[in-house]
């Protein structure tokens, strides 16, 4: 970091800007939290006040412990999540390596198939998955949720993670070669360790739609053994009379998981960028 | 312990054809060195021969084994890259240690090659240190202490000081020529630079857009250049390439004569011209000659020479360094 370049008006002015995006992006956040601690009267009189001695409630914790199994919700998000993240950067990081790394015939062409799902939306074929997890006995199971998962963000992740490993210097890849190294122990030990910051990144983009996501639980495991956190929270929500207190009680319990993983990845993406490949 | 043939190796990528039928004879602890241009196909060579680029035909024979089907690792080579390539995530030792542990070595075995590595390239402060906490110098020692412990049949370096300053250059390049005698090891090195070439090799291997152009000791080549290519890349400043048929030449296309191989007289001489530079190097000086029958004419006299420019002077060429090339660029014998 150059310091001489940072004028304090600057440096101000860019602090500004930052905090004001800061605010902007953490307000609903702020305003769930704030209102999951409050009773239903003070919810909407007065939806930004913060809770107060008379305000202040847990019933929205307590309706979310009593209806519905919460924590299983929370455990079957977390599972979803951590295994489906866990398959995508594996596999992500294992093809982006042969696409960028071996000569093949129709390599060009592979790496193309692979980053059409890109552009394609996978909530497109909802009704073809649908039918295969019918098929295969797998609808109401964690299975089919973390496979439609995996390949959602399978094709953005290769995409990212090969364009990172082209750049992962081929004599180190060769110095492996020679002292015998595998082609595993060259991926796991040389390649995966410098695209780190890639991974992290890759994790955070993959990690937040799947655990946000309400579409295929709804429609692929809606069973009361498989529900997820956001499935879980809509029975709060009914056609004529929602109980805001439930809804935002469960979604403040939420944030917490994704908030923790996202402190584990973003650790990883600042050490993976200090520290720094040798050339 | 290590020689090496190559028997009409040839490699294209795709419809490029970049190495075309290379033949070479390595004697065991001969030092080799492969020169030319940028992109005449050198890394390449370097690459099939350890294996870590297949062929698209002809044969690599390690000690008389034919090694095509060898994988980089059962070949008996080490390699030293331009980029060090060292483990980041390893310290030194275990930099120096993991092909041997690859090879389940014994670990005592282990201890002492890496232990007499490192007290010959002066490591042994180091040891214990991440790549990333050491210079450029140290990191290639460390990269050709990597080398030495595999005790190999065979060591290729591929530029390994074209990531270096100019003094740690020299400094590396000499520490390479001891290693060589120490060691009696056969080593073949890469590099696009003539002066590493001449300094440090029995052999060159001159190639030029994916041929052999030429090979010899580095006094042949300067002396007996087969052609043109040879002619004007071996020696600083370069050969002077004259038009023959204007100066008189007969039954030659292109005359040579080396800066070196010239003189200057004020009076009398074979070709009049015009001083248009002069370059002060300390030791020689290069005076820049236009001539009036050919072009500029570079002329190397040696110690201080002072010419001032525009004034006019007659060169001469010493008519026993005199080449001559036919229309192909071949050298006239
Ligand atoms: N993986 C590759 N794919 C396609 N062309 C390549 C590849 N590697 C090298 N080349 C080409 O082969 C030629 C020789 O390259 P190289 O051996 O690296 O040259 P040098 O080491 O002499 O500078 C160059 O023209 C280069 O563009
Ligand atoms: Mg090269």
């Amino acid at each position: 970091m150059s310091k001489a370049t940072h004028s304090p008006a600057r440096s101000i002015a860019a602090h500004a800007v930052l905090l004001t995006y800061t605010l902007i992006a953490l307000f609903p956040v702020f305003v769930i939290v704030i209102n999951s601690f409050k009773s239903r009267k003070a919810i909407f009189s007065s939806p930004l006040g913060l809770p107060g001695p008379e305000t202040f409630s847990l019933i929205g914790y307590e309706t979310v412990m009593k209806r519905g199994d919460f924590p299983l919700y929370f455990q079957n998000s977390l599972i979803v999540t951590v295994v489906s993240l866990f398959f995508v950067l594996l596999f992500g990081a294992m093809a982006a390596f042969a696409l960028s790394e071996y000569r093949f015939k129709g390599n060009t062409l592979m790496g193309l198939y692979l980053a059409l799902g890109i552009m394609i939306p996978i909530r497109l074929g909802t009704v073809a998955i649908l039918q295969i997890m019918v098929a295969s006995g797998l609808v109401n199971t964690l299975t089919a949720l973390i496979l439609v998962y995996t390949a959602q963000a399978l094709p953005l992740s290769i995409f990212i993670l090969s364009e990172f490993m082209r750049t992962v210097s081929d004599d180190l890849k060769n110095a492996g070669r020679i002292d015998g190294l595998s082609e595993y122990k060259i991926f796991f030990t040389l390649v995966l360790p410098l695209v780190r910051p890639a991974m992290a990144t890759v994790a955070v983009f993959t990690m937040i739609p799947i655990w946000n996501d309400l579409w295929f639980p709804l429609i692929i495991a809606p069973s009361e053994a498989t529900k997820t956190v956001t499935l879980g929270a809509q029975m709060f929500i009914g056609q004529f009379q929602t109980d805001w207190n439930g809804v935002l009680s469960a979604l403040a319990l939420a944030i917490v998981p994704v908030l923790v993983l996202y402190l584990i990845f973003s650790r990883q993406l600042i050490r993976g960028i200090t520290s720094g490949a040798v050339k | 312990m290590g020689s090496l043939q190559l028997r009409s190796v040839r490699k294209s990528f795709g419809a490029t054809e970049v190495l075309h039928d290379i033949d070479l004879d390595v004697a065991d602890g001969e030092f080799v060195i492969f020169v030319g241009p940028s992109g005449c196909g050198k890394s390449t060579l370097l690459r099939i021969i350890a294996g870590l680029e297949d062929s698209s035909g002809g044969e690599v024979l390690i000690d008389g084994q034919k090694v095509d089907n060898v994988p980089p690792a059962k070949r008996g080579i080490a390699m030293v890259f331009q980029t060090y390539a060292l483990y980041p995530h390893l310290t030194v030792k275990d930099n120096m240690a993991l092909g041997l542990r690859q090879a389940k070595t014994p670990t005592e075995e282990i201890e002492t090659r890496v232990a007499a590595a490192s007290n010959m390239l002066s490591l042994d402060d180091y040891l214990k240190r991440r790549p990333a906490q050491l210079s450029g110098g140290q990191r290639q020692r460390v990269a050709i202490g990597r080398a030495i412990v595999r005790e190999p049949k065979l060591f290729l370096f591929d530029e390994p000081l074209s990531n270096l300053d100019a003094a740690l250059r020299v400094n590396t390049r000499l520490e390479i020529a001891r290693l060589h005698r120490e060691l009696k090891a056969t080593m073949i090195y890469v590099t696009h630079d003539q002066v590493e070439a001449m300094t440090l090799a029995d052999k060159i291997v001159v190639m030029n857009a994916g041929r052999i152009e030429q090979i010899g000791s580095p006094m042949e080549l300067y002396n007996n250049p087969a052609n043109l290519f040879v002619a004007g890349f071996i020696g600083s400043p370069q050969m002077n390439f004259l038009p023959a048929e204007a100066l008189g030449f007969a039954g030659a296309k292109t005359i040579g004569v080396r800066p070196e191989h010239l003189n200057l007289s004020p009076e009398k001489g074979d070709w009049k011209g015009k001083v248009v530079h002069v370059e002060h190097l300390g030791a020689d000086t290069n005076i820049y000659v236009e001539t009036e029958k050919a072009d500029t004419i570079t002329v190397r006299t040696f110690g201080e020479v002072h010419q001032a420019p525009d004034s006019v002077l007659f060169v001469s060429a010493d008519p026993k360094h005199v080449y001559r090339f036919d229309e192909a660029g071949k050298v006239i014998r």
